[in-house]
């Protein structure tokens, strides 16, 4: 990384000075653009993962006919969506109906901004950096809202509604878990989240914050509006809810690359708040010299297979459970998944106060240095 | 430099849309534009380093506030023709409550420049240090020097909730309602009767 | 930077307890099915008197300044806490017939209540405009909350949109003015805020910033008192809520007004009082007059009562406008002795109510003596008082304070008092008139009330007589408390 930015700033021959924050400007750019890049053909072999993973389990094969295995699939997709025709309805209103799908996939891109992909990567290393993912992921509903009113059609209303009541109530219970989470490594910073959990399998939040663990995920799937929460789609109820009314490349970028993207990152937070984030599962179990070295460091392959392993059961989950009756998301949000984060917190406060869990360790070394 | 004019720029935009909350037509589009105005207001504390306060900003005006607004302004379905009579006929009036409201913040600051310095020992907050989180900062006074008003502010909230479940919540009848600890609590008693039925005899 | 930790909140002990109490009842009704609320009512109850308890218990022998300098515990505060308590309970004891016949007696009820009371007490504590703010929405909210509680009835949502408005806009007003006196003196302590105010009047300043400032303070304390020209809530508040919401409105905030006043003009403007004296003898004057004209006209008595406030209000600042420790006291005195006569007459109101029916116009009471001379004459000593007769302890409340204006060399302001409370008595009068000399309405029932009701009631009647010819501890407490 630091031999691209050398590059940079010899390749545009700027002198030190002011060539300096010019250069540092472009390699924001150039790390903004890598990183959102990566994140749409993420994207776009999810979607090819889903349909295939959905496949196997329903016994079919999914999608076989373009390229081998399938695998150019989302890009057929992706050119027959932008080709076609966008349909704007006629008493639409026309520029929100136009903005809502703007307003969906910002946040959902910007987000990315404040992950930590590895000990040194990544591209604002802010101190807020959890808050700064909650207020984004909370302004993704928008999109949705709009999308349903702008549309000016019955159902696509009801599904707005719908969705902005749930995502109220979920981030609740969402932003609860993170107090968990934050309580322990005592930073908003997602590398210092990461870093805290140091120490193997077993000093992961996963042990010590389970109740949180399955809330946060729980609330993700909801936040995302996935299966089993998919109520602001609904196909069977309201045809296909907020997004009813869109069409071709609208309805690609108000739909489906900021629903994907967000299961992504929803993924990627699980296993950074989590899971240990970029941390080695095998820490401490092979010495540093030895040939299985890679194996116990810190990189950016584990937390591409943590990351791997909830997206895929965001799937498996989308395969297996009906969707929820909207009472009952009500009532799974406010009534059960808010209480648990809440006295998980209180137990969690016992437990620091009284010294139990593998922070304290680490907070005692902290004091100790 | 580059920050003066992201100030101007986030300012211009601030200050057009709260012209646009007032005028905008449709109450679907006055929310928005005051959803814009939060960003934007966002933006500048970002710019003035008080990073909390902005993302607390959006987290809990945008992101929640102003979405249960949304919501409630789309299901009302406002009579915008019969909200907007009488409004070139009040704009003088309200002309002049607006000047008037100007003349007074301008007062605020104008009686800001007249403290003499012995009473304004704060006028000039020192340049914040690099690696001090004012996330941090703000959270050790609130638990600290201001933990009283903080949890006087926690009991209006629970205040605000008391009150507004005993004036809403109300049990009419004929509500179908799930109760799932009843569901749960079913017995084989309550649902199932054995009855003894006398075999069929051979005839 | 004071750093505060668990062991410095024992200096809240009330303040805690209060809080810790008002949970508790609010879980208790939870699990207490709806034919056993008296369970409920009792628990309140006893919470009132453990947090009496502890008021006295743990009040410091001095001045006391804690938790990062926005809390202070002294003798004011004190006598302020458990006179509201008090009062607090025996609102309650008068308003349960009330509520069980109306089917408001919930539990939510309770806890605003108690909710009421804690923001009176913090306000009564508050050694900061923060603290000072909190309290001050403490209690407003839980207030709305109750003007509006029972739900049935349009007028009652009225009057709370109104009051909601109304106390929001003078919320503001005072933020504002606080706001502004942060401008100029950089802190909210009013320690802190009185420091600053007196370097600055000692070098002569006279701080174009500072008065506006304090215009808008003054505003807000108006609107909360609900003195003219900001009393416009006060009748239709009065009017429109539940009579024991308005038995409660009538008390104990009045105690929290006082705390207000005190705390933040007194104490913390203290350097300023020659520029508010002006203001508040305005407030004062009309107050008076316009309160004691108006309620002439009218023959709903909570109407009459809020008038008569109002009236009273104006003698509360009139004392309070001599800025000297003479005139505190009697305005504290005031405020004492005006809190037990709101409590029974609002009480009398809430004696004579009964299912379906509430006895807040005048003619209710016509020819109460025939159906219960106990009670009438009970209310003719009440309204005698409130008139300013003696010897009863309205007599004295005014004539303390009309002797600490004319020792601050005030004559025509002692004159305006005197004729406004002629004018005043008129219409108590007018209830005595009708309680004695007509004829009773037809069909009109027995009184109704549980015998504790009644027998409380007869004792705070009498204190009124009590009081008045005893009136020494009383005022050499008030005396005691109030800092020379």
């Amino acid at each position: 990384m630091e031999l691209i930015q050398q590059l940079l700033i010899s390749v545009l021959g700027f002198d030190a000075g002011s060539a300096a924050t010019t250069a540092n400007l472009l390699w924001i750019l150039l790390q903004i653009l890598l990183v959102t890049i990566s994140v749409i053909l993420c994207v776009a072999y999810t979607t090819l993962a889903e349909r295939k993973i959905i496949g196997w389990m329903q016994l079919r094969l999914g999608p076989n006919r373009v390229g081998p295995w399938g695998l150019l699939q989302p890009f057929a997709d992706v050119f027959k969506l932008l080709l076609k025709e966008v349909l704007v309805p006629a008493n639409a209103d026309k520029l929100l109906f136009l903005l809502a799908p703007i307003l969906s996939l910002a946040p959902a891109l910007a987000a990315w901004a404040v992950v930590s992909f590895n000990p040194t990567f990544t591209i604002a290393n802010i101190d807020a950096g959890l808050l700064y993912i909650l207020a984004l992921t909370s302004m993704g509903v928008y999109g949705v809202i709009l999308a349903g009113w702008a549309a000016n059609s019955k159902y696509a209303f009801l599904g707005a509604m719908r969705s902005a009541a749930q995502i109220v109530a979920y981030e609740i219970a969402m932003g609860f878990s993170l107090v968990g989470v934050l309580m322990v490594s005592g930073s908003l910073n997602l590398g210092k989240i990461v870093a805290s959990q140091q120490g193997g399998l077993f000093h992961w939040n996963w042990l010590w914050l389970f109740p949180l663990f399955i809330v946060y995920f729980i609330s993700g799937v909801a936040e995302t509006n996935r299966a089993p929460f998919d109520v602001a789609e609904g196909e069977s109820e309201i045809v296909a809810g907020f997004h009813v009314e869109y069409s071709g490349a609208t309805f690609a970028v108000l739909f489906a690359l900021p629903e994907y993207a967000n299961m992504i990152l929803i993924s990627l937070l699980t296993a950074t708040m989590f899971m240990g984030g970029w941390l080695s599962p095998f820490d401490g179990l092979f010495s540093a010299s030895g040939i299985f070295a890679w194996l116990a460091a810190p990189s950016f392959l584990w937390l591409g297979i943590k990351t791997s392993c909830f997206l895929f059961v965001f799937l498996w989950i989308r395969a297996t459970f009906p969707r929820y009756r909207y009472d009952q998301i009500m009532r799974l949000g406010w009534k059960v998944l808010i209480p648990v984060t809440l006295v998980w917190i209180a137990v969690e406060g016992v437990m620091v106060w009284l010294k139990v869990g593998p922070w304290a360790v680490a907070a005692a070394a902290a004091v100790a240095s | 430099m580059f920050t003066t004019v992201l100030f101007y720029l986030f300012a211009a935009v601030l200050v057009g849309a709260a012209v646009g909350v007032v005028v905008a037509r449709n109450p679907v589009h006055s929310a928005l534009f005051l959803v814009l105005a939060f960003f934007n207001s966002a933006a500048l504390w970002l710019l003035l380093q008080a990073e909390f306060l902005a993302i607390a900003l959006v987290l809990v005006y945008v992101g929640a506030v102003m979405v249960l607004f949304l919501f409630v302004v789309m299901m009302l379905d406002v009579n915008v023709a019969a909200l907007r009579e009488g409004f070139a006929r009040h704009a003088p009036l309200g002309l002049v409550v607006a000047g008037l409201m100007v003349v007074e913040m301008f007062q605020v600051l104008w009686v800001r420049r007249l403290g003499e310095p012995a009473l304004l020992a704060h006028a000039q907050p020192a340049a914040v240090e690099a690696g001090v989180s004012n996330t941090k900062a703000l959270g050790t006074l609130l638990y600290t020097q201001y933990a009283y008003p903080f949890q006087l502010a926690a009991v209006v909230l629970l205040i605000a909730i008391v009150a507004a479940i005993a004036l809403t919540m109300r049990k009419r009848p004929g509500l179908k309602l799930q109760d799932v600890s009843k569901q749960v609590a079913v017995t084989k008693a309550d649902r199932l009767r054995i009855i003894k039925v006398e075999a069929e005899k051979r005839p | 930077m004071i750093p505060t930790s668990l062991a410095d909140f024992a200096i809240a002990a009330p303040e805690v307890t209060l809080l810790g109490v008002a949970c508790v009842v609010l879980l208790l009704d939870l699990f207490i099915g709806e034919s056993r609320r008296g369970w409920t009512f009792l628990a309140t109850l006893l919470g009132l008197a453990l947090t009496a308890f502890v008021t006295l218990y743990c009040a410091p022998a001095d001045r006391t300044v804690a938790l990062g300098g926005l809390y202070v515990a002294d003798a004011v505060a004190t006598v302020i806490k458990f006179a509201a308590i008090a009062t607090m309970a025996v609102v309650l004891l008068y308003s349960r017939d009330y509520l069980s016949a109306r089917g408001l007696l919930q539990g939510e009820y309770l806890v605003l209540a108690l909710f009421v009371l804690l923001g009176v007490m913090v306000m009564a504590s508050a050694s900061s405009l923060l603290s000072m703010y909190m309290g001050i929405e403490i209690m407003a909210l839980s207030a709305y909350g109750l003007v509006a509680f029972d739900r049935e009835n349009p007028i009652a949502a009225e009057s709370a949109m109104k009051y909601f408005v109304l106390g929001a806009i003078a919320s503001g007003t005072l933020l504002y003015g606080i706001s502004i006196l942060y401008g100029v003196t950089g802190s909210f302590d009013l320690n802190a805020v009185q420091a600053g105010l007196e370097r600055e009047v000692f070098f002569g300043g006279r701080h174009i910033g500072l008065l506006f400032g304090l215009a808008f303070i003054i505003v807000g304390v108006a609107f909360k008192f609900g003195a003219v020209p900001f009393h416009m809530w006060v009748p239709d508040v009065y009017h429109g809520a539940p009579t024991s919401v308005t038995l409660m409105l009538g008390s104990v905030p009045k105690l929290a007004s006082f705390a207000l006043a005190w705390r933040v003009l007194a104490e913390g403007l203290g350097p300023l009082s020659h520029e508010w004296h002006d203001m508040l003898v305005v407030l004062s004057v009309l107050s008076m007059v316009i309160g004691n004209i108006v309620a002439i006209s009218q023959t709903n008595l909570k109407r009459m009562l809020a008038y008569s406030t109002i009236s009273h209000v104006g003698f509360i600042l009139l004392g309070i406008l001599t800025a000297n420790a003479e005139g505190y006291t009697a305005a504290l005195y005031y405020t004492l002795t005006y809190v037990i006569m709101a409590a029974a007459s609002f009480g009398m109101i809430l004696l004579l109510s009964r299912q379906g029916f509430e006895a807040d116009r005048i003619e209710d009471f016509k020819g109460l003596a025939q159906r219960s001379p106990w009670f009438a004459w009970m209310m003719l000593m009440v309204m005698m008082s409130t008139a300013g007769v003696p010897p009863f302890v309205g007599f004295f409340a005014k004539l303390y304070v009309i002797q600490a204006v004319l020792n601050a060399g005030m004559v025509w302001l002692a004159l305006v008092a005197v004729l406004a409370s002629v004018v005043g008595a008129y219409y108590y009068l007018r209830i005595v008139k009708v309680m004695f000399f007509d004829a009773p309405a037809e069909r009109a029932p027995a009184l109704g009330g549980s015998p504790a009701f009644r027998m409380v009631l007869s004792a705070n009647s009498l204190a009124v007589l009590g009081l008045g010819v005893v009136n020494g501890p009383l005022i050499a407490l008030c005396q005691q408390v109030i800092p020379h």
